[in-house]
């Protein structure tokens, strides 16, 4: 079990002909994930890494019966991208792109809201169910099936952590990317939630990072709802100084909030086990069995 | 990208917000012609993106031009923050009935954007809300049809404005809006609006920041963004200019490494072991050896950097590429400060042969790399 995608995924990708696209088109088949098409404006009828490439996707979904979509497409295009697969009916829809303009994102956010798509992203490095499916950048072979659900706000820490565990002989369910940005589809709650109702999730592991507010909902989140799953998490950025963007848009203390701090603190309020460095992840998780099993 | 005062009034005038009179200068007899030209008592404002410059003495009053153009030479002799001020703006002290609060921001937490006024203006705003957070009311907007007339209406009147004023108090706070939407802001604030005796609105204050991602659209600030501000050092912005995501910072190991999220987590973890952080560098994911030789140069370069700590974990990057990059620099100008490399990952093997052909090696474990780097300089 798994949450947004496994083994009835199939994908279409959108700006499969550009370089990230193919790329990771091939990468994506390879891992095992039923990609059926491609869609790139103006190429319609062509083939890219072995697949149809449509001109719109509802060309694409009159001759395959994807159902979700991974976009790859430049950040001045992305939002009407991400609304054409809304109107398609996919969902998940994972915004790989990043640097989109974040009233762009806001507006393809509430656009997704109203019409029940799940966005993944933007500026993420997708989502993967470890041995069934992965609509992503990440590399694959870090991943190994198991019970714990992953969610972060950052690629290359989360492969970190996710090789950390798999070392440590500590599989994975879904791990997801929410992305770097301000404006996301997914916060932590809401990943939260999904691990919730997965009876193959009993553990999450949240990925944390300095700015706005994601982790102390989060926490606030698990505290009033009497989470009943083992969370755990580590948050980056405690030598970040105040005012300044550490790589991601969303990166940045601003005054005194969105401090490592604070949230860690208020994580550990709310009975999170929280991790000082990414190695401690596993140990932690090695010492507390969960309560589930 | 954050804009001047002048920069943001001006577009403000453009779409019917009211300023002060004014202009500016970028010296001190320029800033007593435009006193000689708007008359009555001016205020003389240094132009910074630091906040804080009132208190830092940026702003000065004068009732006279002789007295302006004194002030203004003070002012532009001033380093606010690190920033040296170049341009002063010259205006009309307005009249005020009443000084108000109006912002509207990308609010993250309700992924939308969000009013916040207060009657209280004039005044540090956040000081406000913690005292008295009744005084800050905050207006969710819904995100895909924005300010609606309501919307303003139902701030207005909280405020206390009926009639007449309701309306006139509606087009200026709907004139944000439009600016917000027009210039993708990121935040629009004016701090203090005044409410001058003839019942107008004016943006006394008027701060913007552009969101960068939006930068595409707006060519009008293309020139202006490459222009070195007072918030970036020398070192990150030659490190920028080469495509690298760089913050300086006040320690004294060096630290590269691929991913925002992973780059955050070295540096804590150099910290944690009782290191100092030169730097964050993030030479991005598919970084070729390009990428790292620059990133390598620029940071070894720096005369506060003792030791360099490269953290790879290569997934689109590839070890190869990163080890190539890191030999180059040894082969043509020298590894100049003692060097850590934990590098795994897609071709490990490969890059690994090619350090070693180079005399260097690479280790598996972030937590004992970090350790040793900060020993090679607590040594």
């Amino acid at each position: 079990m798994a949450v947004l995608i496994g083994k009835q995924t199939r994908a279409i990708v959108q700006g499969i002909t550009g370089n990230q696209g193919s790329f990771h088109t091939r990468l994506m088949l390879d891992y095992g994930t039923r990609i059926v098409a491609g869609v790139t404006p103006g190429k319609g009828g062509t083939t890219a890494v072995g697949l149809p490439v449509f001109d719109t996707v509802a060309a694409a979904l009159e001759k395959t019966d994807a159902n979700a979509s991974i976009i790859f497409v430049p950040a001045p295009f992305a939002k009407e991208a991400g609304m054409e697969a809304i109107d398609a009916g996919l969902t998940p829809v994972v915004i790989i792109t990043e640097m989109i303009p974040a009233r762009d994102s806001m507006i393809l956010i509430e656009y997704a809201k109203n019409r029940g798509a799940t966005i993944i992203g933007p500026n993420t490095p997708g989502i993967i169910t470890a041995g069934e499916s992965k609509l992503g950048i990440m590399p694959g072979d870090v991943f190994k099936p198991g019970k714990v659900g992953l969610g972060s706000r950052s690629g290359t820490l989360t492969y970190e952590i996710a090789a950390s565990l798999t070392h440590d002989g500590i599989g994975q369910s879904t791990c997801l990317g929410i992305g770097g940005d301000p404006f996301t589809g997914l916060n932590f709650v809401d990943v939260l939630k999904l691990f919730r109702d997965d009876p193959g999730t009993d553990t999450v592991v949240l990925i944390g990072e300095i700015g706005g507010s994601a982790e102390e909902d989060a926490a606030n989140y698990i505290r009033d709802t009497k989470y009943p799953k083992r969370v755990a998490a580590y948050i980056a950025g405690r030598a970040a100084p105040p005012g300044k963007r550490m790589g991601h848009a969303g990166a940045i203390i601003t005054g005194t909030e969105g401090t490592a701090d604070a949230k860690m603190k208020s994580l550990r309020e709310a009975d999170v086990l929280v991790a000082e460095v990414p190695s401690e992840l596993s140990r932690l998780l090695l010492q507390q069995v969960s309560p589930l099993q | 990208m954050k804009l001047f005062e002048y920069e943001a009034k001006s577009i403000a005038q453009n779409l019917g917000i009211n300023t002060p009179r004014g202009a500016v200068a970028s010296t001190s007899e320029e800033a007593r012609d435009i006193h000689k030209r708007i008359g009555g008592e001016a205020v003389i404002k240094a132009q910074v993106l630091v906040a804080g410059r009132g208190k830092a003495g940026g702003i000065k009053f004068a009732s006279k031009p002789d007295e302006t153009r004194d002030r203004a030479t003070e002012i532009l002799n001033m380093t606010i923050k690190g920033e040296r001020v170049k341009k002063v703006l010259v205006e009309q002290k307005a009249a005020a009935k009443k000084e108000l609060f109006a912002s509207i921001v990308l609010d993250r937490a309700n992924r939308c954007q969000t009013v916040l006024a207060s009657d209280q203006g004039g005044v540090d705003i956040e000081e406000v809300a913690r005292q008295a957070p009744e005084k800050v009311l905050r207006h969710r907007l819904d995100p895909v049809f924005g300010m609606r007339s309501y919307d303003a209406r139902l701030i207005a009147l909280k405020l206390g404005y009926q009639g007449a004023q309701q309306g006139t108090f509606t087009d200026f706070l709907s004139n944000l809006y439009r600016l917000s939407v027009i210039y993708d802001a990121e935040l629009v604030e004016s701090n203090p609006v005044i409410e001058m005796q003839d019942g107008r609105f004016l943006a006394a204050d008027l701060r913007v920041i552009v969101d960068d991602n939006s930068l595409f659209r707006h060519p009008e600030f293309q020139e202006r963004s490459k222009e070195i501000s007072s918030e970036v050092t020398a070192l990150e912005s030659k490190a920028r200019d080469n495509g690298l995501a760089f913050v300086e910072l006040d320690g004294d190991i060096g630290i590269i490494g691929n991913g925002a999220g992973l780059v955050m987590a070295t540096l804590d973890l150099v910290k944690q072991y009782g290191g100092k952080p030169a730097n964050f560098c993030d030479v991005g994911g598919g970084a070729n050896a390009e990428h790292v030789a620059t990133a390598l140069q620029i940071i070894q370069g720096a005369d506060k950097v003792k030791a360099v700590f490269v953290n790879i974990l290569a997934g689109i990057t590839r070890c190869d590429e990163v080890a190539k990059g890191i030999v180059d620099v040894k082969k043509v100008m020298g590894l100049k400060k003692p060097l850590v490399i934990r590098m795994v990952g897609t071709n490990q093997e490969e890059g690994r042969k090619i350090l070693q052909s180079a005399g260097l090696t690479a280790m598996d474990k972030m937590d004992e790399a970090a350790r040793l780097v900060v020993s090679k300089v607590a040594a």
